[in-house]
């Protein structure tokens, strides 16, 4: 049970065996597609042809498109960059705002305000995708049949990629950000403001460098989301696909190891984020 | 002199006015109008081009038509046994590193279990894939050790869902898990020893009703996640999927028949909150409380 107890061999040796083929089951996905990233074969499976790059550097001369010539791809991934751009920016912008509005604010109706903020993370991704989707060709119908304007950024596409997205993960980026606001000291602030320093400055010299620490975070989290999203992009893309709505047309009809190379390039770029995140965490300045 | 209070009033009122209508536009124009508009897509019929009349048509389809609410009770009944497996899974995962791993051990598994979940989704499943599929490498490892003379296939079973929903669900049951874990007091369990009480019981009587809230948020969270993923039981269970969430986007996007879709997502909808209100109440917790646990 616990160290302080007396524990049987048997349990000992189950613990470890335990953590063991949990790691196994954590780690086995993601090292085969790692694996065969490198195989020099057509299809990513067994048995191993020996080792290759021809899937990150492979051209059409060589008849294997690698990851680097491969355009559809590559496009793929700048459009998943740019759709997470928008919607890191928008929501550590908006979240920020609810935080300063929820922590330091009174106003009629906050409880309600408080309570819907939670609801978008209760509404399955896929839900929240047809709803935008449904409400967004109203308006767009409502306005080409009232004022006969074509309203092309509420059809299918990335600006309501951007908007489906944004509206979940901006409750988190207020949760977050609200978080480290509530434990903000306000004397700091008073202090500050006796001393004869305006509201702007104070905001500017001392709180946000207070919440610094979950604006980047939240920003981290939010780019990481939006990058990872599925639900509620399948339901809003038009014609330009990011990368995972990309990767899932092309494992449906079989791909080639192609995908494990584009794969092991997010796994690394998720790792550098990880690791650099957890460094910034563990320095004493950001505490 | 009486202008500055005056004036002091109306830049606060304008400072609560604009840090109101960010969170009001995005609540209204993105969450609140937009289901409103999917219930009065859900309860309209079409009766000629470009003509709709208020009808309860597509709901009534959903309840006439077998396969639609077969697909729905499958789709809860594998999410709630997905649900299971999680926590029976991370349990002992989370009771190691709250209470039996010390330090930088702790610490270290933590965050390896943590690692998984920064890659996409569909990476994970990639790997499943070629882990599963006919010509895998499981299949491969099962012919060479002579456990089955020739490579089956491992993919597009229910089982075969159920690993890939567990594996993806693990962080958001593992993380509350430990967080209520270690509040738990030693020297309880250590009392209880004491008194006579061993392994089943110290569970039972002292580790369950302390966790409980941990639990709870843990499968809320995963059940609701799960209800509404799309990506896993397609791409695994492949056209045996028969998942709730790909009936919708057939109604949505392959169909263009937006009222059924509708009706559909309400009732996911609904089943997803009723989840979530059960669980609150089976637990007597409060919805934000949960929320930030996870």
């Amino acid at each position: 049970m616990i160290p302080s107890l007396p524990r049987p061999a048997w349990l000992r040796a189950a613990t470890a065996l335990y953590v063991g083929a949990f790691l196994l089951f954590l780690f086995l996905p993601l090292t085969v597609v790692a694996v065969f990233a490198f195989n020099d074969a057509a299809y990513p499976a067994p048995p191993w042809h020996g080792f290759t790059l021809d899937w990150f550097f492979g051209n059409e001369a060589q008849g294997r498109v690698g990851l680097f010539h491969d355009t559809e791809l590559l496009g793929s991934i700048w459009t998943s960059c740019s759709v997470a751009l928008w919607v890191t920016a928008l929501s550590v912008l908006v979240g920020t705002a609810n935080a300063f509005l929820m922590e330091r604010e009174q106003f009629p109706g906050k409880g309600v305000l408080s309570m819907l903020m939670l609801t978008p993370l209760v509404i399955p991704g896929v839900i929240l995708g047809i709803s935008i989707l449904a409400f967004a060709s109203r308006l767009a119908d409502f306005c080409s049949d009232t004022f006969g304007i074509e309203a092309d950024f509420l059809r299918p596409g990335l600006p309501l990629v951007v908007l489906g997205q944004f509206s979940y993960i901006v409750a988190i980026a207020t949760l977050t950000i609200s978080a480290r606001l509530k434990r903000f000291d306000r004397s700091l602030e008073d202090a500050a403001l006796n001393l004869g320093a305006s509201h702007a400055a104070v905001l500017w010299n001392i709180t946000l460098p207070y919440l610094r620490p979950a604006i980047i975070g939240s920003a981290a989290i939010a780019f990481l989301m939006s990058f990872e999203n599925f639900n509620t992009t399948l339901m809003l893309v038009g014609s330009d696909a990011p990368l995972t709505i990309m990767m899932y047309g092309r494992m449906r009809e079989g791909a080639t190891p192609v995908l494990n190379a584009v794969s092991l390039f997010l796994m690394t770029a998720s790792a550098v984020l990880a690791l650099s995140l957890m460094r910034r965490s563990k320095s004493p300045r950001e505490t | 002199m009486s202008e500055a209070p005056a004036r002091a009033r109306w830049s606060r009122r304008l400072v609560l006015a604009l840090l109101l209508a960010p969170a009001l536009l995005w609540l209204l124009a993105l969450i609140i109008l937009p289901h409103v508009d999917l219930a009065v897509l859900s309860f309209r019929e079409r009766v000629a081009p470009r003509e709709y009349t208020p009808s309860l048509a597509q709901y009534r389809t959903f309840f006439t038509e077998p396969l639609y609410w077969h697909v729905f009770v499958r789709t809860a009944l594998l999410s709630a046994t997905a649900t299971l497996i999680t926590l029976l899974v991370a349990f002992p995962i989370a009771w190691i590193i709250a209470k039996l791993a010390r330090g930088r051990t702790s610490a270290l598994l933590f965050v390896v279990c943590l690692i998984p979940f920064w890659v996409s989704e569909t990476v994970r499943t990639l790997g499943w894939m070629i882990l599963l599929r006919e010509s895998g490498v499981l299949p491969a490892i099962l012919v060479h050790l002579g456990i089955t003379a020739e490579p089956v296939e491992l993919l597009y079973h229910d089982a075969t869902i159920l690993v890939g929903l567990v594996y993806t669900s693990l962080l958001f049951m593992v993380v509350p898990l430990v967080g209520s874990l270690e509040s738990l007091d030693n020297s309880l369990i250590e009392a209880a020893y004491d008194l006579g009480a061993r392994g089943g019981a110290i569970l039972r009587t002292i580790v369950i009703p302390h966790a409980a809230p941990g639990i709870t948020a843990g499968c809320i969270v995963v059940f609701m996640l799960t209800l509404g993923n799309y990506l896993t039981p397609t791409l695994l269970g492949g056209k045996n999927s028969l998942w709730f969430t790909e009936q919708i986007y057939t109604q949505f996007i392959t169909r263009f028949n937006w009222e059924q879709g509708a009706a559909f997502g309400f009732l996911l909808l609904a089943l997803s909150t009723a989840m979530v209100w059960l669980g609150l109440k089976l637990s007597g917790q409060r919805f934000s409380d949960v929320m930030r646990r996870v």
